[in-house]
């Protein structure tokens, strides 16, 4: 099977956000970056798919800065065969990232399944995968935590709210975006990463691809670190106090009971 | 005034509040507010939508709708959108609506803004708020192109307006064709839980590792049920095998933004605050006074848990005698 898995490349959960200078985006500098880490979970099940079906490939994109390589080759180190490096402004959209990922996706020869993470934990859009999903033609199913396969069939278990799950139906080729239980992934070896560093990666550019910042959709503007919280007010007393207390100001000052 | 369409949420003949919390803003900014139901058989919910304030309902019904799919779905809200022609379309930020609204978007070359928590209308204009970075900031959008706007938003982030049950609506159908669909769903395997979802209760009430085991949640559950909430945990206490990961809240789980949040026994490590940090009033139960949780918590309680949460499903009792 002909596999692929789109990564993001996004700061890491504990980095402190500084925001740039016209408040468009977030500085970059001083930033630790990693792979989503949803997306993870996409790279690891191409993987496992891989390892059961011989002769397959399992090939990673990226779109973004130049910056995106580092993500590539930690998933060329867990065990991916290829990776394209997709030229994308740091400011694109979902709109723009995903007529990217699509145009470079229409260049491969033939395409069975293509994995994501649900979404990325920098902007958490959770757009990308549907919106290639359709850019390409084929069905997406989101929120996946679990897979059965049967040749080109994929039983796929979605979350939903109130613990109840969708089983849904897809043959490939199909667009899948992963979640947290979909598997477990591996870390990658030392000898890997010394491998992956060697590897190829193809770099495509926009212009190869026939798309351009006219595909971008919406801007951000004005951003804000939220304002600084007041202090909270303080509850003394034992706990039957403190319950008494709290009630009473939930009731009458809060007005949220 | 704009003309803007609200696809209004439904799971077994059941709508969602938070699509309604839409219908009402779109309403009281004085737009012409049209309502769209797709499902089987649900014209029956077309009232509910007027009360809450839909100028025009309009249902998209077949029995290929009874259950929720992207590719059926999409197919009938696009052609809702063709036959309605809005100036924006909006939704709220469920499973279905973040699943549905991409695809939409795509089909119709719209601009989409996701997961928005502010919203408003200026002179016909769609105006949002959304966070990013795990909460740690909030952006304007702004939409670039003339395309169609489209966006979803948070649960309680606007509130309910209160419905006005001698409003009817007069239901209009339209019709999708939905042959070769590819998509097949095979079954919907339903949760047991009695309490509202954590992304959807206006009260949710954690807990984290500090309850020591699963069978000590039951004094959240306690607590909980006495005010309708949800019962939600940190990662530590998902990890560690007291809930099940559909509880979870914070980065690798739920994102809610009710109007209580009360968080008991959890210290606020960085990943959880990004599922909860919007909630409107925000309580801490902690026996540690320096844990990170007071810093963004409006009343602050240090003590223990076993000891408060027992003495608040007392207080709560009364509050509902």
């Amino acid at each position: 099977m002909n596999l692929y898995v789109c990564i993001k490349q996004v700061p890491d959960t504990e980095t402190k956000i500084k925001l740039n200078a016209d408040q468009t985006g977030i500085d970059p500098g001083g930033i630790k970056w990693i792979m989503s880490p949803y997306d993870e979970y996409g790279v690891e099940e191409a993987l496992r798919i891989k390892e059961k079906n011989a002769g397959s490939t399992v090939t990673v994109v990226s779109a973004g800065p130049d910056r995106v390589v580092d993500s590539l080759r930690t998933a060329l180190a867990m065990g991916a065969d290829n990776a394209i490096h997709v030229e994308l402004p740091e400011t694109a959209d979902s709109a723009f990232a995903a007529k990217a990922l699509a145009a470079a996706l229409k260049k491969e020869a033939k395409v069975d399944l293509v994995f994501f993470g649900k979404e990325a934990i920098d902007d958490g859009a959770a757009q990308v995968p549907q919106l290639v999903a359709a850019h390409l033609g084929i069905p997406s199913v989101t929120v996946v935590v679990g897979i059965e396969y049967a040749g080109s069939t994929l039983k796929c278990k979605r979350e939903i709210e109130g613990g109840s799950f969708e089983m849904v139906e897809v043959t490939a080729p199909a667009v899948i975006a992963g979640s947290k239980g979909l598997n477990d992934p591996r870390y990658a070896t030392l000898p890997n990463i010394m491998k992956a560093k060697k590897k190829e990666v193809k770099a495509l550019k926009l212009a190869d691809l026939g798309v351009s910042a006219s595909d971008q959709k919406i801007k951000y503007k004005n951003l804000q670190l939220p304002p600084p919280k007041q202090a909270g007010k303080k509850i003394d007393g034992d706990a039957a106090a403190q319950a008494k207390a709290l009630v009473q100001a939930l009731h009458t000052e809060a007005k949220v009971i | 005034m704009a003309k803007i369409l609200v696809y209004v949420e439904q799971r077994d003949g059941k709508t969602k509040k938070a699509s309604f919390e839409l219908v009402g803003a779109s309403a009281a900014a004085g737009n012409e507010t049209h309502a769209v139901l797709i499902g089987d058989a649900v014209t029956a919910l077309a009232a509910e939508c007027a009360h809450y304030g839909a100028t025009k309902v309009h249902v998209v019904q077949d029995a290929q709708l009874k259950y929720y799919s992207n590719e059926a779905y999409s197919k009938a809200l696009s052609q809702a959108i063709k036959t309605i022609s809005p100036d924006a379309v909006l939704a709220a930020h469920t499973p279905i609506g973040k699943d549905l609204l991409p695809t939409v978007a795509a089909l119709h070359d719209g601009a989409l803004a996701t997961d928005c928590t502010a919203l408003s209308f200026s002179g016909g204009k769609l105006t949002l708020k959304r966070p990013m970075y795990s909460g740690k900031v909030i952006a304007d959008v702004e939409f670039t192109g003339t395309s169609l706007a489209m966006a979803t938003v948070r649960a309680n982030s606007i509130g309910l307006p209160k419905p006005d049950t001698s409003k009817t609506a007069d239901p209009s159908q339209i019709s999708v064709d939905l042959s070769g669909l590819k998509t097949k769903i095979l079954e919907v395997v339903k949760g047991n839980s009695a309490r509202p979802d954590v992304t959807e209760a206006a009260i949710v009430i954690s807990g984290g590792r500090s309850l020591k085991s699963a069978e000590n949640f039951k004094i959240i559950e306690d607590a909980a049920d006495v005010i309708g909430a949800a019962v939600g945990a940190s990662r530590a206490a998902v990890d560690a095998g007291y809930r099940p990961h559909r509880d979870q809240v914070g980065q690798t789980g739920k994102v809610v933004s009710p109007a209580l949040y009360i968080a008991c026994g959890i210290s606020g490590a960085i990943q959880h605050l990004a599922g909860m940090r919007t909630s409107k009033v925000i309580v801490a139960i902690n026996t540690d006074p320096q844990a990170p949780i007071f810093q963004v918590a409006d009343y602050g309680i240090v003590g223990d848990l076993f000891q408060v949460v027992p003495a608040l499903t007392a207080e709560f009792k009364k509050l509902k005698e």
